[in-house]
């Protein structure tokens, strides 16, 4: 589980994040959700510590992460994995070098052990026998998957994702969306996930934080999401004629 | 100025930090040490020659008297590559081919999150990717001036032998006359500090890269025009305290 309490980030006299508190659940897939600029992304990374907070703390299964200094934060670390927007694959490595880095680094395994895990994750991507290639020489899709593998190598208790489906067709990102849930439930793993993509936000949102203007405006289920009177939060989900069609037929 | 200075040290200090695992580590030191000397054996075998050449032409042209002897010319020619052209001109050249290479990489890797990615495993990044290019410079830099301070004497003696100047037994008695160790003391510790300036800022400005690809160009740029201007100011500084 991961609490957030009350956190603030600024940048200069811009006021990204303005007092958000939040828990995100074991088994679960939690969504953060809201229009560009709202602070989804600022606040993920101030989670994972990529940003430290101006102000408030995070805490992972309890443990005060943010009071924590780089030494301190590595064992929890070694339990994160993160899928980067644009996959953030090491280019200067193969499919199986990148999914073993981590392993590499964090692990006594043997070299076969490593090759067995990375092959594991990758079938477990449906992404069988690319391992020898460069990331330059995958699709869009098929990076995301090998950042999911890589991230899922350590078998992490946290999952991060920052926009999954971006750039992605509406069948691959489908696909990542159904990966992602199926790995939470099957590591059993906190997950959170930074989405503007309607199609994630109904599919796989057991929970959802809606952001608006650096705050927290609407925390609820995506069955709930059909039926609230929030106006920023119906302005959001239902911009499109296709999400007010399909709301009328619910 | 000075906060820059201050987050130029404070990386080097993460940069030394010990590393998560050795072996790891080691083998990116053995990667960039192959790009640092072997990548740039070429460039610095042909400006030596060209430079060594060059150099040898134009001070049997500015001694041509009958009252100096025209070994002279040899002597001058083989402490001006030892001591200024090998260690200085192949360092300035390494900034532009090696210095840009790495703060592009560096900033390539800021601007696509894999540093990002580096961090979030729980690696220290500056550790990961700075000291082995830093440790493959200040090892191969040196090596590649001896290689430099080899072909720009060599160089002259090819100049002789297709000129009319200075006779290939003259400049060959003025390069082994009255040679001093220390001229090659000055050019390794030369070599040495360069080596470590260029990798140092270079990375610098890569790590602390923001925004996409024109940033990454520009800081590139800027490393190696810093490492550039820091070469000569130390230059300066080591030939006046050791010489």
């Amino acid at each position: 589980m991961i609490e957030v309490k009350d956190i603030y980030k600024t940048f200069g006299d811009n006021d990204v994040l303005k007092g958000i508190s939040a828990t995100f659940q074991t088994g679960k897939n939690n969504l953060i959700i809201g229009g560009s600029g709202s602070g989804k992304t600022t606040m993920l990374k101030c989670i994972v510590g990529l940003h430290e907070p101006t102000k408030g703390q995070v805490f992972f299964d309890g443990e005060n992460f943010t009071e924590m200094d780089f030494e301190q934060r590595v064992p929890i670390r070694t339990q994160i994995g993160m899928l980067f927007q644009n996959s953030a694959l090491f280019d200067s490595m193969t499919v199986e070098e990148n999914i073993m880095f981590p392993l590499n680094l964090f692990t006594n395994q043997s070299i076969a052990e490593k090759r067995d895990r990375a092959n594991f994750c990758l079938e477990r991507v449906n992404l069988k026998d690319r391992n020898k290639l460069y990331p330059a020489e995958l699709s869009g899709g098929m990076k995301k998957r090998v950042g999911i593998a890589r991230a899922i190598s350590m078998e992490p208790k946290y999952l991060f994702v920052d926009e999954p489906n971006s750039g992605l067709d509406p069948k691959t990102s489908i696909l990542i969306d159904e990966l992602i849930a199926e790995l939470t439930v099957e590591y059993d793993m906190t997950t959170v996930v930074v989405t503007h993509d309607m199609n994630s936000v109904m599919g796989i949102g057991d929970h959802i934080i809606f952001l608006h203007q650096g705050q927290k405006w609407w925390e609820g289920s995506n069955k709930e999401i059909a039926h609230t009177d929030n106006k920023e939060l119906n302005d959001f989900v239902f911009a499109s004629k296709f999400m007010q069609a399909a709301k009328e037929k619910l | 100025m000075f906060t820059s200075f201050g987050k130029y040290i404070l990386l080097l200090r993460l940069s030394f930090k010990r590393p998560e695992k050795f072996k790891v580590y080691w083998a990116e030191v053995m990667r960039e040490m192959v790009s640092v000397g072997i990548g740039s054996l070429g460039i610095i075998a042909i400006i030596s020659v060209f430079i060594g050449a060059a150099t040898t032409i134009q001070v049997a042209f500015q001694l041509a008297s009958p009252l100096v002897p025209l070994s002279i010319a040899g002597k001058i020619s083989r402490d001006s590559n030892i001591l200024e052209f090998s260690p200085t001109i192949s360092s300035l050249v390494l900034a532009g081919r090696v210095g840009s290479n790495f703060a592009s990489q560096i900033g390539t890797m800021r601007v696509t999150e894999q540093i990002d990615a580096l961090e979030i495993m729980g690696v220290n990044a500056p550790g990961y990717l700075i000291s082995p290019k830093i440790l493959a410079s200040i090892t191969m830099v040196p090596m590649l001036v001896i290689v430099s301070i080899c072909l720009g004497i060599t160089g002259g003696y090819i100049a002789c032998l297709a000129g009319g100047e200075i006779t290939p037994a003259d400049y060959v008695s003025g390069v082994v006359d009255g040679f001093d160790g220390l001229t090659i003391r000055v050019a390794l510790v030369k070599a040495f500090v360069f080596g470590f300036l260029i990798a140092s800022i270079c990375s610098y400005q890569g790590f602390y890269t923001s925004g996409g690809a024109l940033e990454v160009g520009q800081s590139a740029t800027r490393g190696v025009v810093y490492s550039c201007v820091m070469i000569l100011f130390a230059d300066l500084i080591i030939t006046r305290l050791m010489l």
